[in-house]
């Protein structure tokens, strides 16, 4: 019983801030950055780690936040949609989202975002079929995946025209 | 709309300013892109609390005792309280529609009292200061069960040897109907071809992304509740929370946010979410109830899981002459409250064969209750399975007879200048365009091109498959689906819409917004209506102290119904505008319109813009004669009277390639060409189309709630409950036929459920076309690669 409650002391950076907080160990990262730090963009859809709702990145790399414990991301760089839409990085993804109506509910979203970003990254110029196999992790349920490869492929597109 | 005349005329949605029929972004998709919305789940208010539940592990089961002093003590918690407890300050609510003649169900708590049954059913709940710790609590509240015999089998519900789930019940029969046109045995007995097949739809649920969340917040001083919900028809919870509470309905108010997905799952009472509303009433703080994902599977409504007998008659030329259909199926335990578990298999009465021109027509609808979740309407209500029936056997047909599927379509469907036309059901038709729809399908296609292509690769052993489906859909209903039943579910909607002192528009309305687009073709109907900016225009939804009272949205019903609301209120806030517009121009109101945000004479681009008539009219009054007042606040409400539903039509495709030796489907192309009559925003109507149309191939392929013979979901996690996923859907071509219905000056029907309806016939009948030459055939959806394999014989 007592493990339930044990908690720990966390530093992290979250979104460029330093954060400190007592946490208990089974406290997942989804929630930690939503009712701790009240980083509400993060949500929450499975709770193990199929939907990809809960998408975030830690030191770089998108991981599953309800599959990381918060006392895992000690010492950790922690990015929410939050953090990416103030610091404009995910603004070119987010426009084209907008412009093909790649997102209805909005709440996949977030985690979508995170994990177009980090294709786009490993993979400049992928085909359609490559973005609809990286999205696999990620579960919409309104759009039907159509707008969403629409977009990313368009983003994909506009960077490889500027970098010519 | 006499009232209207002068002022409609200048409505011209054709018009290179109109927003009518353009595909402008939505204003609110940026902030949900941001992270920047607000679920129920986001919200937490002072002094809240959390409720957790305790569900029985049993389909049925005496409760025989409950032992709360463990989680009484637990850390964090503040109140265990039992289904018993709960039923002290709830009334019990009945699930039946009363024009659904014969219909039954017994009354119904919020958490089962005495006996549970179904798994997954809540018996107990646990209040703490947290989620996590109302979970630790819910594991030590010791519940002793006397384990039931469960009633599963819909086939066996009503065998006087099965367990009787209700006592007052004489059967477990919920509800049956029958239509009979009279001639059938004739048709049949004298038909060239008769085909019939036995198909059998899976159990499948929506999977909202969001899971089902409220927040009850009881206000003891004013005796008021505010409920933060994520729902998709706000008075329609403000009337059930008031009337099961006891409370006056004016003192609650229901504000609902986003939505993260609805599609028919949140529009029911669930107990859980009454509970919580009574345990804020219990406690006088707010509650917060959060469904977690394995909650949502056992306890978000199910539906389909339909066994259908179907039979058509045909003449040589493939004519069809006559129709029959027996469907049951098993709904759970319960009718849901308030819109009922009678309404799908109704629906499949009144729609099978709704296309086609045949004269006689015998349909027999049996509703059994069983120790399963509860089943209730979810997207496209009983439109997949009427539609995959009757073009299953359309396809048979054509098949046996040598006819090519799309000319046994083009022989028998009603021809698109026959309206207005009964079917055998009884259902009106207004307008349908059913020949447009799928010669324009057909061309989109190739569907010319793909026959050859298919024949090509047969002969490399590759198995591709060509499905067609076409289809009708209830959209715009009147008062006759729920009014009439006694529901106090409204058929009408309102718009309050005023032009404020800046000189911007705010138009608030019932129908709400889950991410289909709502607000923003709501604003475009009014921006066009009024000749604003759109950007000028705010709309207000999903609050019951702020908008008309409406039904909100469902059955395809926000953009005619609630669109017609919002242009009939600008047109009247259009006409008071240029009534005030003609005092201060000192000329007359005919001689004047509105352009570009400025009241000016006809034909002319100077004038007078709105905020400075505003600024006149709320804050120099002083300058206007005295015998005059403006108003700038003006309300409309809009119902469906000609028809009881204005239904709309359209056609689907399907490409897709069976791998003979796997059972794997491949879909490799889809295409709709949808006729909702007059298209407000093109690419919002495309996206309803291709959303809807997935999760169509998710009921055809993938999703199935699978129980065991002991009435356990096996299931009932999102690993192992498949949902379409990126990789495997395909690329959807959509197209528009425009019929605008003459029952609104709109002229918008609903787009939000054929996608749906339609795609499970195309694809079943792909696969079937795919399969056909091996001697195959698959009469049960899902699909999955074992119905396939177990089809070509390759496994038992």
């Amino acid at each position: 019983m007592n493990t339930l409650l044990e908690t720990v002391e966390i530093s992290l950076t979250v979104n460029g801030e330093r954060v400190k907080r007592m946490v208990p160990v089974r406290l997942n990262l989804a929630d930690f950055l939503r009712n701790e730090l009240e980083l509400t963009g993060t949500h929450v859809g499975c709770e193990h780690g199929v939907c990809g709702a809960c998408t975030v990145r830690v030191d770089g790399e998108i991981v599953r936040g309800c599959l990381l414990f918060a006392c895992q991301a000690d010492g950790c760089k922690v990015d929410t949609i939050e953090g990416l839409s103030d610091s404009r990085e995910l603004e070119e993804l987010q426009s084209a989202f907008v412009l093909t109506n790649a997102l209805q509910c909005g709440f996949c979203t977030p985690g979508v975002l995170m994990a177009a970003q980090a294709l786009l990254r490993d993979l400049p110029d992928p085909s359609r079929e490559q973005i609809r196999e990286y999205l696999s992790g990620n579960y919409c349920r309104c759009t039907g995946y159509q707008a969403i490869v629409d977009a990313i492929e368009a983003v994909a597109k506009a960077r490889a025209g500027r970098a010519k | 709309m006499s009232e209207f005349d002068e002022t409609a005329k200048t409505l011209n949605f054709d018009s290179p300013n109109s927003y009518v029929g353009r595909s402008v972004t939505r204003p609110n998709a940026r902030r949900l892109a941001q992270g920047r919305g607000q679920f129920v789940d986001d919200i937490v208010l002072p002094r809240m609390v959390h409720v957790a539940y305790a569900r029985s592990p049993h389909a049925h089961a005496r409760i025989v005792a409950i032992k709360s002093k463990k989680a009484q003590a637990m850390p964090g918690v503040v109140r265990v309280v039992t289904g018993a407890e709960i039923a002290m300050v709830v009334k019990p609510y009945v699930g039946v529609l009363t024009h659904l003649q014969g219909m039954r169900s017994p009354p119904q708590y919020p958490l089962a009292v005495d006996v549970a049954r179904w798994q997954g059913e809540p018996v107990a709940a646990v209040v703490a200061a947290s989620r996590a710790e109302a979970e630790d609590a819910v594991e030590t509240v010791e519940v002793e069960y006397e384990e039931l015999p469960a009633a599963l089998d819909a086939e066996r519900a009503l065998d006087p040897s099965e367990p009787k789930i209700h006592k007052e019940l004489d059967s477990n029969l919920c509800f049956t109907r029958t239509v009979d046109t009279g001639g059938v045995d004739a048709a049949m007995k004298s038909a060239h071809l008769v085909v019939e097949d036995t198909i059998v739809f899976g159990r499948h649920t929506g999977v909202t992304m969001e899971p089902r969340a409220i927040v009850a917040d009881y206000n003891r001083a004013d005796e008021s509740i505010t409920v933060y919900h994520c729902g998709q028809s706000p008075h329609m919870m403000q009337g059930i929370i008031a009337s099961r509470l006891s409370l006056d309905e004016h003192r609650v108010r229901i504000v609902v946010r986003d939505v993260g997905g609805s599609f028919g799952i949140k529009i029911h009472t669930y107990g859980d979410e009454i509970a919580a509303c009574a345990l804020s009433l219990m406690l006088g703080r707010p509650v917060k109830f959060a469904a977690d994902r394995y909650e949502s599977f056992l306890s978000d409504i199910h539906a389909r899981d339909h066994r259908v007998k179907a039979k058509l008659a045909v003449d040589r030329e493939g004519n069809m002459l006559a129709l029959e259909i027996d469907d049951l199926t098993g709904v759970g335990p319960y009718s849901m409250f308030p819109r009922s578990s009678g309404v799908e298999c109704n629906q499949i009465v009144n729609l099978t064969g709704g296309p086609y021109k045949h004269k006689e027509y015998r349909a027999k609808g049996t509703v059994v209750f069983q120790n399963k979740n509860m089943m209730c309407q979810y997207r496209a209500v009983g439109h997949p399975i009427a539609i995959a029936v009757a073009e299953h056997l359309v396809d048979q047909a054509a098949a046996k007879l040598r006819l090519d599927p799309a000319e046994m379509r083009k022989r028998n469907l009603i021809p698109d200048d026959a309206y207005p036309y009964k079917s055998p059901s009884g259902m009106r038709f207004e307008a349908l365009s059913h020949h447009k729809c799928i010669d324009k399908l057909l061309e989109l296609m190739d569907y010319e091109g793909l026959r050859r292509e298919q024949a090509e690769l047969r002969k490399k052993g590759i198995h591709r498959g060509i499905g067609l489906s076409s289809f009708i859909e209830v959209t715009n209903p009147s008062p006759m689906f729920y009014g009439v039943g006694g529901a106090r579910i409204a058929a009408q909607d309102g718009c309050t819409i005023k032009l404020d002192a800046n000189g911007s528009i705010v138009a608030a309305t019932g129908v709400t917004e889950q991410g289909q687009g709502t607000e923003t073709i709501m604003a475009q109907i009014a921006a066009t209506a009024l000749g604003v900016e759109m950007s000028c225009v705010k709309v207000l939804t999903g609050d019951t102290d702020k908008v008309p009272y409406g039904g909100g949205t469902w059955a395809s019903r926000a953009a005619g119904i609630g669109g017609e609301a919002v242009l009939q209120a600008s047109l009247a806030l259009k006409r008071n505008i240029l009534e005030v517009g003609a005092v201060i121009l000192k000329t007359g109101a005919a001689e004047l319109d509105i352009a570009d945000g400025k009241v000016v004479k006809k034909g002319t681009e100077q004038g007078l813009s709105l905020a400075e008539l505003a600024r006149i009219c709320y804050y120099r009054g002083n300058e206007l004669p005295i015998d005059f007042q403006p108003e700038l606040v003006v309300t409309r409400h809009y119902r469906v009277k000609d028809y009881a539903f204005v239904f709309s039509n359209g056609a689907q495709g399907c490409l897709l390639e069976v791998d003979t030796d796997t059972g794997f489907v491949k879909l490799l192309k889809m295409w709709c060409v949808d006729d909702c009559g007059r298209v407000i925003n093109p690419k919002l109507v495309d996206e309803q189309a291709r959303g809807g149309i997935v999760q169509g191939i998710g009921g055809a392929l993938f999703e199935h709630c699978i129980y065991d013979d002991r009435g356990q979901l096996l299931n009932a996690t999102l690993a192992d409950y498949l949902v379409p996923m990126a990789a495997e859907m395909p690329d959807i071509v959509c197209a528009h036929v425009e019929t605008p219905t003459k029952t609104s000056m709109l002229g918008a029907k609903g787009a939000g459920e054929a996608g749906t309806g339609g795609a499970p016939a195309a694809i079943m009948n792909a696969v079937n076309d795919a399969l056909r030459p091996l001697g195959a055939k698959v009469t049960s959806q899902p699909m999955t690669p074992e119905i396939i394999l177990r089809a070509l014989g390759k496994v038992r």
